[in-house]
């Protein structure tokens, strides 16, 4: 099956480990991920304002672009680019004034009014590929890797874009399990990572990353799982400084779930950019024999 | 502190522009707080969110405008999906925000941060940031 796809700007530079393990996790269970042409920024976050409409022209442009592409869906793995595109889709089918200002200002494109579904990769993977099937191509199970799954906010809230049960998601759960390793549930799984407080207040940002990493710590957890790139670079990049200002704070590696995957599919280990990672995965894995 | 209530506050701009921009219904708010109690980032702000509602409600924009509470909201919303009355708060504090910075006031003094820091930062962070701290 090919199924388009947006990759986002993210994917491209820091967050390569997510895209390159993707595309190669998926095409071990008969998945071609096809990147769309000519695709832009997304814009990151979605505009809440009432009267600010420029800002749904990034998202909308790139679902036209998928359109033009002879794409009926859209597949994403960035949580902030499933959000952005998917809540610009919901606005385009359900606001006709809104939609009617959007097409008459894109003056080059063909009207568009929400034809293209957006989808995240894990609900492809759920509902489409199944758990079975994924657990059959699992050649080196995670036995022993306990991993705490954490979705952020992007992916389950408002609940109309919601990937699962906005306050009990269990998607990334059902995924660690059919591929061998045990999830660890704990109380900070959809809880925000501070997000793009990052810039302006990095240091709230490192707080809320010792909050939740300390409380996977206390449930036992090796690692954390999740696919939103800033989730990742919040709550890796700071890791070193709080152990050293926490001295019962270890830290803990953080994967996207398709590195997980591709290590389970024992897949050609490049794939997710390990280099990468600010808190190296690499001593976890040799324990568990998980890398060579 | 002596704080002083008015019609003419009431019935201000700032109350009209916040709804019309929130498209939220300000007074829809009881003040039950359960925005503040599931509010990831409310130990750093100086107001809890439905402090900044009750303020708004009663067209206090000075006193909002003296609290960091909406620079320091990341928008995760939380108290959007869990708010029993419907007020879907996120866009509240975007509203306020943008009452500030449409007055050309920025939160986020791009010049200020350094070049390590830039070049750290992945495109997600930089583009988030300055969208919802820039005019």
């Amino acid at each position: 099956m090919e199924l388009h796809y947006y990759p986002g700007c993210t994917l491209k530079t820091r967050a390569k480990g997510l895209e390159d393990s993707a595309v190669a996790a998926m095409a071990a269970l008969d998945i071609q991920l096809k990147e769309i042409e000519r695709w832009n920024c997304c814009g990151t976050v979605y505009s809440l304002a009432e009267d600010d409409l420029a800002h749904h022209l990034a998202p909308v442009r790139n679902l036209i672009r998928a359109k033009e592409q002879g794409a009926d869906r859209l597949g994403t793995l960035c949580s902030f680019c499933y959000h952005t595109l998917k809540r610009a889709n919901i606005l385009v089918r359900n606001d006709s004034a809104k939609r009617k200002t959007l097409n008459d200002f894109m003056e080059e494109e063909a009207d568009y009014n929400g034809e293209v579904e957006v989808v995240h990769l894990l609900n492809v993977l759920k509902d489409e590929v199944g758990w079975e099937a994924v657990t059959q191509k699992v050649r080196v199970p995670l036995h022993g890797l306990k991993v705490a799954p954490y979705y952020g906010c992007t992916l389950l809230r408002p609940q109309e874009v919601a990937i699962d049960q906005v306050e009990r998601p269990t998607i990334l759960k059902e995924l660690v399990e059919a591929i061998g390793g045990e999830a660890v549930d704990f109380p900070f799984a959809t809880e925000c990572c501070g997000s793009y407080q990052v810039v302006s207040n990095p240091n709230f940002a490192a707080q809320r990353a010792w909050e939740i990493i300390s409380s996977a710590m206390r449930k036992g957890a090796d690692a954390l799982v999740l696919s939103c790139p800033l989730c990742h670079f919040n709550l890796s990049e700071r890791q070193s400084e709080l152990v050293q200002r926490y001295s019962d704070f270890t830290g803990m590696p953080i994967f996207y779930f398709t590195q997980l995957m591709a290590l389970a599919f024992q897949l050609d280990s490049a794939v997710c950019h390990f280099g990468l990672e600010r808190a190296d995965p690499l001593p976890l894995l040799k324990s568990r024999n998980l890398v060579s | 502190m002596r704080t002083e209530l008015s019609i003419k506050k009431l019935r201000s701009d700032f109350v009209k522009k916040v709804e019309e921009l929130s498209g939220q219904s300000l007074l829809s708010c009881n003040q039950c707080g359960k925005c503040s109690a599931g509010c990831p980032m409310c130990f750093a702000m100086d107001l809890l969110p439905n402090q900044v509602i009750r303020l708004a409600q009663l067209g206090l924009e000075e006193d909002i405008a003296k609290a960091n509470t909406v620079w320091v909201c990341a928008s995760c919303l939380t108290c959007s999906v869990r708010c029993p009355r419907g007020v879907d708060l996120g866009r509240v504090m975007e509203a306020i925000r943008l009452v500030t910075m449409r007055k050309n006031v920025d939160y986020l003094d791009a010049v200020k941060i350094s070049t390590a820091t830039l070049s750290s930062l992945p495109q997600i962070a930089l583009v988030s940031g300055f969208r919802k701290h820039t005019a």
